[in-house]
């Protein structure tokens, strides 16, 4: 079955390049925002199976990635990067899809809710292991700069608690080494599923990593979507123009539990209170409505766009057939002839 | 004119090199210094660029290997011992093997382990992880114990469209020798009859083949004729091979030099039972290495692995039956 393509949010109708550029990222961010509650949603009534982790709190950092990628450059999300996905061209359909399971999704029922890709258009489908996918990335712009390709660059996103793996000092040294135009961006939200980054590091700032490993490094303040899409577009364009790998750090706080099983309680009160508490969605609406790029009423009929592709994506993925395991391929191999007989 | 194992995979890699232009080789020392045991001695000056040095990061080396195989590349790794892949464990088993099952894009990568024990290498130096990588599903284990399958074997990893796991055995690297590269191969998948023999079967692989047909030598002036087969893929295992022999001798020893906790040989006797029961005509035996870490000092590593001496006296308790 030919996928659908579900409309894109962006008509571009302003003529102000960073206005416009602003009104296309908080639409992306408002998607994601509203389709992950609709998951939530969905797996608050029993109609998801395995988890759902939204990135509520996330998205203007996410966000202002996926907008600076293009076609050609590779991206390796993690799990709150739902708004980063959309923009980077993740159909909401092959999203919920995956989440709900259907056959005809990109994972086909093999693999769920965050671990969703198409690696040959460059969107890498994340494991579980955190730091591994800094290495895949920089293997794929490896493998470009042994080609010769220029051009393109590769990102990939952890948060504080994967900067402590070993695969995250493995992969970012390697792409120093061969000096890869990879974009690294870390989303330090303050927890990592219950544990306080006072547990994780005791560096003055994670950005400080950057000059351990000889690359740039970059801090930003993650509730700000016109600070997030300066920094974020900077570093993507620094590591464009050969500068090798760039550092992102940002400063944020998870407003939801580690996953929607999660209740988080354990977050600290004066955290919540303090600036990097706030909502970046929220945020950004009220500098939209101060700026005058956007009325209550354009940003109602986004809301409802929004809410519109996220039902209509949810209503065909729900009539579409779940995977049939005696019409399943249980072989794990490309090479089938090599399998060892346990086919059945 | 003769060529050694190590030789022959140190060709196998020019080969590969000079046919595909998608292939380049990534691992510790492997650049102009030639490699840790040579294997990919010269390769960096002949195919200037894509013989590259990494940094001690196997996790990372591994990781980047599935990075560019998805981008068309087909990577030779070599890890610098067999012992260090579990630096690399989580890549190889958890993202390359699940890979094509995942996204059904392909993960064509060869990892090249050199393996197994040699005197004095010790505890971290000498371990068959064969097992290991073949009890995930998504990978293929190769443990050649000739020069000819050494090569032919590995070009045909690197043609493969699946990660390999490339077991080459470290105390054939010299010892074995050849008069010259085959020209033909048998296929991955396939065991061979090493030496033919009526009154009892051995199923080996990598160096143990060669402690069998020291043995087999020994016991056929005592008048008894053991067969040998060489396995030579442990993942894909021909099943069918190692039955049709078990069925001319009735009799079966599985003999590996990993640990004896599971593994191949627990296999092969698992397989033979519930497949062919009927066939024995005593219980199944297996060999393997002492459940203790590898030792270093040669008098206590030549008893620690299987040889020819111990295989000859589990083969004699098989034939009292």
């Amino acid at each position: 079955m030919v996928q659908k393509t579900i409309t894109s949010p962006i008509k571009a109708v302003k003529t102000d390049d960073k206005q416009d550029a602003y009104i296309k990222a908080f639409r992306w961010m408002l998607l994601a925002r509203i389709s992950e509650e609709k998951y939530a949603s969905l797996y608050r009534g029993g109609k998801i199976f395995g988890g759902v982790f939204v990135g509520k709190g996330q998205e203007a950092l996410s966000v202002s990635l996926g907008v600076a990628l293009r076609k050609g450059d590779v991206f390796a999300p993690l799990i709150r990067d739902q708004a980063a996905r959309l923009a980077f061209g993740e159909t909401l359909l092959d999203a919920t899809r995956t989440y709900l399971g259907s056959r005809l999704g990109p994972m086909r029922g093999r693999d769920g809710n965050v671990h969703r890709g198409r690696p040959l258009d460059g969107y890498l489908p994340m494991i579980s292991h955190l730091g591994a996918m800094i290495p895949a990335v920089s293997g794929v712009l490896f493998a470009r700069k042994l080609q010769g390709t220029t051009g393109t660059v590769g990102a990939t996103c952890i948060g504080d608690g994967g900067t402590s793996t070993g695969a995250f000092h493995e992969g970012l040294n390697l792409a120093a080494v061969e000096k890869l135009p990879l974009v690294l961006v870390v989303a330090n939200n303050q927890y990592a599923y219950s544990t306080p980054t006072s547990k994780q590091f005791v560096c003055a700032d994670l950005v400080d990593k950057a000059i351990g490993y000889g690359v740039a490094g970059h801090s930003v303040d993650g509730t700000n979507l016109a600070s997030c899409l300066q920094v974020v577009g900077n570093a993507v364009e620094q590591a464009r123009q050969g500068h090798g790998p760039q550092l992102v750090v940002a400063s944020i706080l998870r407003l939801a539990g580690h996953g929607e099983h999660d209740d988080a309680h354990y977050i600290d009160e004066k955290l919540k209170q303090s600036s990097i508490g706030q909502d970046c969605l929220k945020l950004a609406e009220n500098f939209l409505l101060e700026q005058a790029w956007a009325n209550s009423s354009d940003i109602e009929l986004w809301r409802n766009d929004a809410m519109q592709q996220i039902e209509e994506a949810v209503a065909i993925a729900q009539r579409e057939p779940a995977p049939d395991p005696d019409a399943e391929d249980w072989c794990a191999l490309a090479t089938r002839h090599l399998s060892d007989g346990f086919i059945e | 004119m003769s060529i050694t194992y190590l030789e022959a995979i140190r060709e196998a890699q020019a080969k590969a090199l000079a046919d595909d232009p998608r292939v380049y080789i990534y691992g510790q020392d492997v650049g102009d210094f030639g490699g840790a045991f040579k294997a990919t001695k010269n390769l960096a000056k002949e195919f200037p660029g894509r013989v590259i040095d990494a940094p001690i990061s196997e996790d990372a080396i591994i990781g980047s290997a599935i990075g560019a195989a998805i981008e068309g590349m087909r990577p030779i790794i070599e890890m610098q011992y067999a012992d260090f892949s579990t630096a690399g464990f989580n890549q190889i088993v958890n993202h390359a093997a699940t890979l094509h099952w995942r996204t059904q894009v392909p993960c064509p990568i060869t990892i090249r382990l050199p393996s197994g024990g040699t005197a004095g290498s010790g505890p971290f130096h000498s371990q068959s992880m064969e097992a290991l990588y073949a009890t995930y599903p998504g990978l293929i284990v190769m443990t050649p114990a000739t020069v000819e399958d050494a090569y032919s074997m590995l070009l045909e990893a690197v043609a493969i469209d699946d990660p390999v796991i490339f077991c080459e055995h470290k105390y054939l690297y010299y010892h074995l020798k050849a008069e010259a590269l085959p020209t033909e191969a048998m296929p991955t998948g396939k065991a061979r009859i090493a030496r033919a023999g009526r009154d009892v079967t051995i199923v080996a692989y990598s160096a143990m083949v060669h402690e069998a047909l020291a043995m087999a030598e020994e016991l056929a002036t005592e008048g008894t004729e053991v067969e040998v087969v060489d396995l030579r893929s442990i993942k894909p295992l021909d099943t069918d091979t190692v039955l049709a022999s078990v069925a001319r001798t009735g009799r079966l020893l599985a003999v590996g030099e990993a640990w004896p906790w599971g593994g191949v040989t627990a296999e092969v006797v698992a397989r033979v039972a519930s497949e062919g029961l009927a066939l024995l005509d005593a219980p199944p035996m297996r060999l393997n290495a002492k459940d203790t870490p590898v030792p270093f000092h040669p008098n206590l590593w030549g008893t620690h692995r299987p040889t020819a001496r111990s295989i000859a006296a589990a083969v004699r308790k098989l034939l009292s039956y």
